[in-house]
């Protein structure tokens, strides 16, 4: 350190609990001494009740992990950028923003895209979601919702139809409804009920199903008509950030990435978890499949997106690089599955070659954290939703 | 990211990974061979050590990373934001310049994760300082803050001026360059952070053990494939649908993003006459594909009539419809599909084999969302294996691969700075209100007389 004239003691052990913590150089009677944050409270207040944390210690499981990676490891006889060589490289790639949408008052946190492959429904902090054509840029319908941090938001597949939801609990889903004195909030439909916010959510094939993930640490599987709890899902030990369906033929399965580290893949119909993976090293902030449903994409506050293979059933890429520090807080696959588009909090989307590994372009535009990516259904753009209150079109 | 600062174990998360690894680089960049060159560097009347200019750490960004400028500024940027680099001439304005404007690092001690969240008995203790050391020195933010603040914690107050003026006392007794150097740093920490307002609460929770290590020996159990497989797939899947994703490689006749022009949704769209032949050769790639493309479904069940198998495509219809409609509906629609399709003499009797058949049978008496899953299945995987391939073979699909257009790609608008209307389509929640007023099946329509309503 060459900051030579100050030298404190950051970190040691306090003079009060003898616990190694960050220390704060405090005086008492004229004498410096060193005391935990926690110790300097109490001191000041007097009074403060102190907790307890408990810590409990998995022996049993941490063997039985170290086993299953044995086993995993046994199969991995070839890395993907080695795969990946015979490919040719990428060209030069040049993205611009076509469409800027402003309208939202405040941090953009969702969207999705309909069907039509022009239209979108965008969610924001101030509890407002919006449909826009996105081609025009006119917004088509605006709902307020009674809660802020409306951190969900979902376009039905039939385009009849949204669903939204954040700091409530609850999910709801709104008919889109032409009529231009027609109060939209009038026939919402109250469909989920967690008993933490609601982070994601999205329809299955048809419009009559909701799949939600949320705080609570559940994800679960409703009835959009009656309301009624179809299946749900418990084996996430923190909070669920994110959920995406597999684009699979027998259509029966999701993953699932929480701020426990962990991906889970779990089978619609019994409830069960049927895969898990975890070596991120923190908060999975979104989960994307590959087009193929052979595999999904991850994105963490570590700064790194990952890709987990279902049938080898471990991680297979790692993109990641020196310069990107801040985490990616959203990840989607381009049509073919060859390119990765991530958003990330230090205002920036970073695009990767998903074969070979290494980042394709950086684009700049936004003015604060990117909250949301996706791309449309028919690939010709993808959307990226801001904290800086708008959305952009890229292509 | 979340809100909540516990996992459930009681354990305090760490917060904003980010943070180790900004520190990590500010530690390099400090490395006395391989970091920053610094100097001194005169404020006003003193000599101020170990500072560096903007353009240095641009520079030394560019030379570690391997990256343009941009990225360079991009990432310094954040550092000063996140208060791990502090200006010494404008200290209130929290940007860097790529210029000769000074920096320094700021000491571990006032690091964002060492001292994170900035407690409010520090902040108070801060502006009691500057009160003290020289009245009227609170700017109009920070008075409010003080005010806001002794009213809040007012039950340490007495803590607080004790505080502010033993430390005043402390760093008397320094150095005139030391003391300068210290208030830099404190104010600078001060100007990054703003104190939030909850102490710590701490709470018990348990872990279910048992289901971690149940979880962990069926996962032992599983089958795996080898890596080498998987990833051949990825390649493959890739170079199938280059030519497909229009990111990648473009689309004909344009990309209506970048020339406004919508004739490639036109020409994609559902009810088109002739399709492209881009979309035609899709429906090789996998029987998903096939059906999820209505055109190719309806293709698809024309070819079906003449090989007198429709009812098969039908029937997986109608158990989606099934399996993804209305709860409350659900024992009527088992039903109907029970009379067309399953009781024996039906009209368009479907052939599973007799142990499905049984186990559906037994199932349909106690109807449920996936009662028709496993005879479903089954004729899907029928089809796929037995009627698709010999779709993709038969005259009416290499008729319609022949006739299939390839688009002119646009040619470049001769004013490119024109810009040209963009029209708006009709809402899908338009067309479908119509539909139901029309009473009309939510799923495409069948060519063949008999009644296609279930």
């Amino acid at each position: 350190m060459c900051d030579q004239t100050f030298l404190a003691i950051t970190f040691g052990p306090c003079d009060n609990c003898s616990q190694n913590k960050p220390l704060m150089n405090i005086y008492l009677k004229n004498e410096p001494i060193n005391y935990c944050s926690l110790c300097v409270e109490l001191m000041a207040c007097q009074g403060l009740a102190k907790g307890e944390t408990t810590n409990t210690l998995k022996a049993e499981s941490e063997s039985l992990k170290a086993k299953l990676e044995e086993e995993r490891a046994k199969l991995h006889d070839v890395e993907l950028h080695q795969v990946a060589e015979k490919i040719d490289a990428l060209g030069q790639f040049v993205m611009k923003t076509r469409r800027t949408l402003k309208g939202h008052g405040n941090k953009v946190l969702c969207m999705d895209w309909c069907r039509d492959k022009r239209r979108i429904v965008s969610s924001s902090q101030d509890g407002k979601v919006i449909v826009w054509d996105a081609y025009t840029t006119n917004k088509e319908h605006a709902v307020t919702m009674p809660c802020t941090w409306v951190m969900a938001c979902a376009y039905a597949p039939s385009g009849c139809a949204v669903a939204c939801g954040g700091l409530d609990n609850k999910c709801s889903v709104y008919p889109l409804s032409l009529d231009k004195n027609e109060n939209l909030a009038a026939k919402k439909k109250s469909v989920a009920m967690h008993t933490n916010y609601l982070s994601s959510c999205s329809f299955t094939n048809s419009d009559m199903q909701i799949l939600t993930s949320s705080g609570d640490g559940t994800c679960a599987l409703w009835d959009v008509e009656s309301g009624q709890l179809l299946q749900s899902f418990h084996g996430h030990s923190a909070d669920v950030l994110s959920l995406d369906l597999a684009p699979s033929e027998t259509g029966n399965t999701f993953v699932s990435g929480g701020c426990d580290k962990k991906a889970n893949v779990w089978d619609m119909r019994s409830g069960q978890n049927v895969q898990s993976f975890e070596t991120h090293e923190s908060d999975i902030n979104n989960v994307k499949y590959y087009p193929s449903g052979d595999a999904f994409a991850t994105g963490s506050d570590d700064a790194t997106c990952r890709l987990y293979d279902l049938r080898a059933d471990r991680e297979v890429a790692i993109y990641s690089k020196d310069s990107i520090i801040f985490g990616a807080s959203s990840v989607d696959f381009s049509l073919s599955g060859r390119l990765l588009f991530a958003g990330y909090n230090d205002y920036t989307i970073n695009v990767w070659d998903v074969l070979k590994g290494t980042r394709v372009a950086i684009l700049f535009g936004h003015e604060n954290r990117v909250s949301t990516v996706r791309v449309s259904p028919d690939g010709t753009a993808f959307c990226s939703g801001s904290w800086d209150n708008t959305l952009r079109i890229w292509a | 990211m979340t809100i909540n600062t516990l996992s459930q174990d009681g354990v305090q998360r760490q917060q904003m990974p980010c943070l180790t690894k900004m520190e990590r680089m500010i530690i390099s960049m400090q490395d006395p061979d391989m970091g920053i060159k610094l100097r001194n560097q005169r404020l006003l009347i003193t000599v101020i050590p170990h500072a560096m200019t903007g353009l240095d750490i641009v520079e030394w960004l560019i030379k570690k990373c391997s990256i343009s400028d941009e990225e360079a500024l991009h990432v310094g940027q954040l550092f000063v934001k996140y208060g791990y680099i502090y200006p010494l001439k404008e200290p209130r304005n929290l940007i860097l310049k790529a210029d000769d404007s000074s920096y320094r690092f700021q000491t571990p001690y006032y690091w964002m994760s060492t001292r994170w969240p900035a407690s409010e008995l520090d902040y108070a203790i801060y502006l009691a300082k500057k009160n003290i050391r020289k009245q009227g020195e609170l700017i109009e933010y920070e008075k409010e803050c003080y005010n806001a603040l002794h009213k809040r914690i007012n039950h340490t107050w007495d803590f607080v001026v004790m505080q502010a003026r033993e430390q005043l006392r402390a760093s008397k007794q320094r150095r005139k360059g030391d003391r300068i150097v210290l208030e830099c740093q404190e104010q600078a920490y001060w100007l990054v952070n703003r104190p939030p307002v909850s102490p710590e609460h701490y709470k018990l929770t348990t872990l279910t053990k048992n289901t971690i290590i149940e979880h962990n020996r069926i996962s032992l159990a599983r089958n795996r494939v080898k890596s080498s497989i998987c990833l051949e797939s990825y390649v493959k899947y890739c170079e199938q649908y280059q030519p497909h994703d229009p990111i990648m490689q473009g689309c004909l006749p344009s990309n209506p993003w970048i020339t406004d022009d919508i004739m490639f949704w036109n020409m994609n769209s559902e009810t088109v006459a002739l399709p492209t032949k881009l979309r035609v050769e899709r429906w090789s790639f996998s029987f998903m594909e096939l059906l999820n493309d209505q055109m190719g479904r309806k293709e698809f069940l024309t070819y079906l009539e003449k090989e007198f198998s429709a009812e098969n495509l039908c029937f997986w219809q109608a158990c989606e419809d099934v399996r993804h409609g209305e709860t409350a509906k659900i024992p009527e629609k088992v039903d109907e599909v029970y009379k067309q399709f399953l009781a024996p003499g039906a009209s368009r009797w479907v052939n599973i084999d007799s142990k499905t058949m049984e186990k559906t049978l037994e199932g349909l008496k106690r109807p449920h969302r996936f009662v028709l899953d496993d005879a479903q299945m089954h004729i899907y995987f029928l089809m796929k294996k037995d009627s698709y391939p010999r779709y993709l073979k038969s005259e009416l699909y290499k008729n319609l691969l022949a006739r299939a257009i390839v688009p002119q790609e646009t040619k470049k608008s001769v004013f490119p700075f024109m810009r040209r209307q963009r029209h708006s389509s009709p809402s899908p929640a338009l067309a479908t209100q119509t539909a139901e007023d029309d009473g009309k099946a939510k799923y495409s329509n069948s060519n063949s007389g008999t009644a296609s309503r279930l």
